[in-house]
């Protein structure tokens, strides 16, 4: 046979295709038979939503009751000034909802109300988000994956609500780092975070940290059952949502 | 056949090799590569999948545990053999592994690389300022 340019080619691209086979036969042959499940204990729900009783938690301290459980819980620093990280916080009536009203009653007027990400039927920080480091989760929990974000902060200019915070400096300077729930990770400079509706604690089988420790004033449920207990609230009080002319159909729910 | 500028192309062909194999004489008469000595758990006999696997492939693993965890919701782990572990590096890796320096770092230091896990996820013996 000839030595000709056409054989060379026809035989090294035979070898190259060997070879690919060969590696991807021997990286299946690895993988093995195990399997991923979502835990027996696990709460689970068709659309994840909460109720805020405002008249009962409707100061700064009470509110700041369920920021500390939260932000312990998940590790989140206090930063002084504007570059803070909240993924609760309170807010008096204008900043919640947007409803100027220049003769509001005294009980109103003087309320403070708990804002979180509301975790939105249709999320406008999902939509935006270049890279799908932060997504919505079929039970409706709108979660990030801090691994992928890469800091672009349109989700935070998509979210009308001021739901997210960004980490302009290393967070773990401004944490107690003997008191860090060491089941829970940090994050880090450059990426955004926000609540996260507990899903690691619902993924356990226990309700958010502050509901928990709520005694009762927020309450957490599956708002597609007709029988769960936030829809049993919702029949039997006037409840208003954060700004929904915007269509993003919140899944937090103020009693006022 | 004349070899136009011999001189020049040999030096420079022999700098070249010269060059070339010095990290060969450099490491010559040095004991071959071992693999370090790892701390291993002492109330645990097997990892989660095999000793050889984990090895390999621990990598992969971890980047398909993120993805079940975070965005399918699936944090349970059924290995090969049936049995069952929660997906989660903090409470399940870092629970027999206690030990970051003894036992992470030891190889990922040799192999030069620098995994950015430990930005994030807290190591078992705590952050320290
Ligand atoms: S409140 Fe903001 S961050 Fe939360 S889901 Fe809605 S748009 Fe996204
Ligand atoms: S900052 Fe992060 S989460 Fe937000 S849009 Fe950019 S990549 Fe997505």
């Amino acid at each position: 046979m000839n030595h000709t340019r056409r054989n060379f080619l026809k035989f090294a691209g035979l070898t190259a295709a060997g070879l690919c086979v060969a590696s991807a036969g021997s990286v299946m042959a690895a993988a093995t038979a195990a399997t991923e499940k979502a835990s027996e204990k696990a709460l689970q729900a068709k659309r994840w939503a909460m109720v805020i009783d405002t008249k009962r938690v409707g100061t700064k301290e009470t509110i700041d009751v369920l920021a500390k459980a939260c932000h312990a819980a998940h590790n989140v620093p206090d930063i002084p000034g504007r570059q803070n990280v909240k993924w609760i916080w309170a807010a008096g009536f204008d900043e919640a909802f947007d409803q100027p009203n220049n003769f509001m009653d005294e009980s109103l007027e003087k309320r403070e109300f708990a804002l979180l990400c509301n975790h939105c039927a249709s999320p406008s920080c999902v939509r935006v988000c270049p890279t799908q480091a932060t997504y919505q989760r079929p039970d409706g929990i709108v979660a990030m994956d801090y691994h992928r974000c890469i800091g672009c902060r349109y989700c935070m200019a998509a979210c009308p609500y001021g739901s997210r915070s960004f980490n302009f400096m290393e967070p773990r300077l401004h944490l107690d780092l003997a008191k860090l729930n060491k089941e829970f990770p940090t994050r880090m400079r450059g990426v955004v975070e926000k609540c996260n509706f507990c899903v690691e604690r619902l993924a356990k089988g226990k309700i958010p940290a502050c509901v928990e420790v709520s005694q009762g004033a927020l309450v957490f449920g599956d708002l597609s059952d007709p029988a769960s207990e936030v829809r049993k609230v919702l029949r039997e009080h006037y409840t208003i949502r954060r700004k929904p002319a915007l269509g993003t159909e919140p899944s937090v729910y103020y009693i006022i | 056949m004349k070899l136009y500028n011999g001189g020049k192309i040999i030096t420079g062909l022999v700098i070249f090799l010269g060059l070339f194999l010095t990290p060969l004489a450099y490491n010559a008469g040095k004991a071959a590569y071992s693999q370090p000595k790892l701390k291993m758990p002492v109330n645990e006999k097997e990892c989660v999948e095999s000793k050889d696997f984990m090895r390999t492939k621990h990598m992969q693993l971890l980047n398909e545990w993120r993805d079940s965890a975070l965005r399918n919701g699936k944090r349970v782990y059924v290995n090969s053999k049936g049995k069952e572990f929660e997906i989660s590096l903090q409470n399940t890796c870092m629970k027999c592994h206690t030990n970051k320096a003894e036992f992470c770092d030891k190889c990922h230091l040799d192999a030069s690389v620098t995994p950015y896990c430990w930005d994030c996820h807290i190591q078992p013996e705590g952050l320290k300022k």
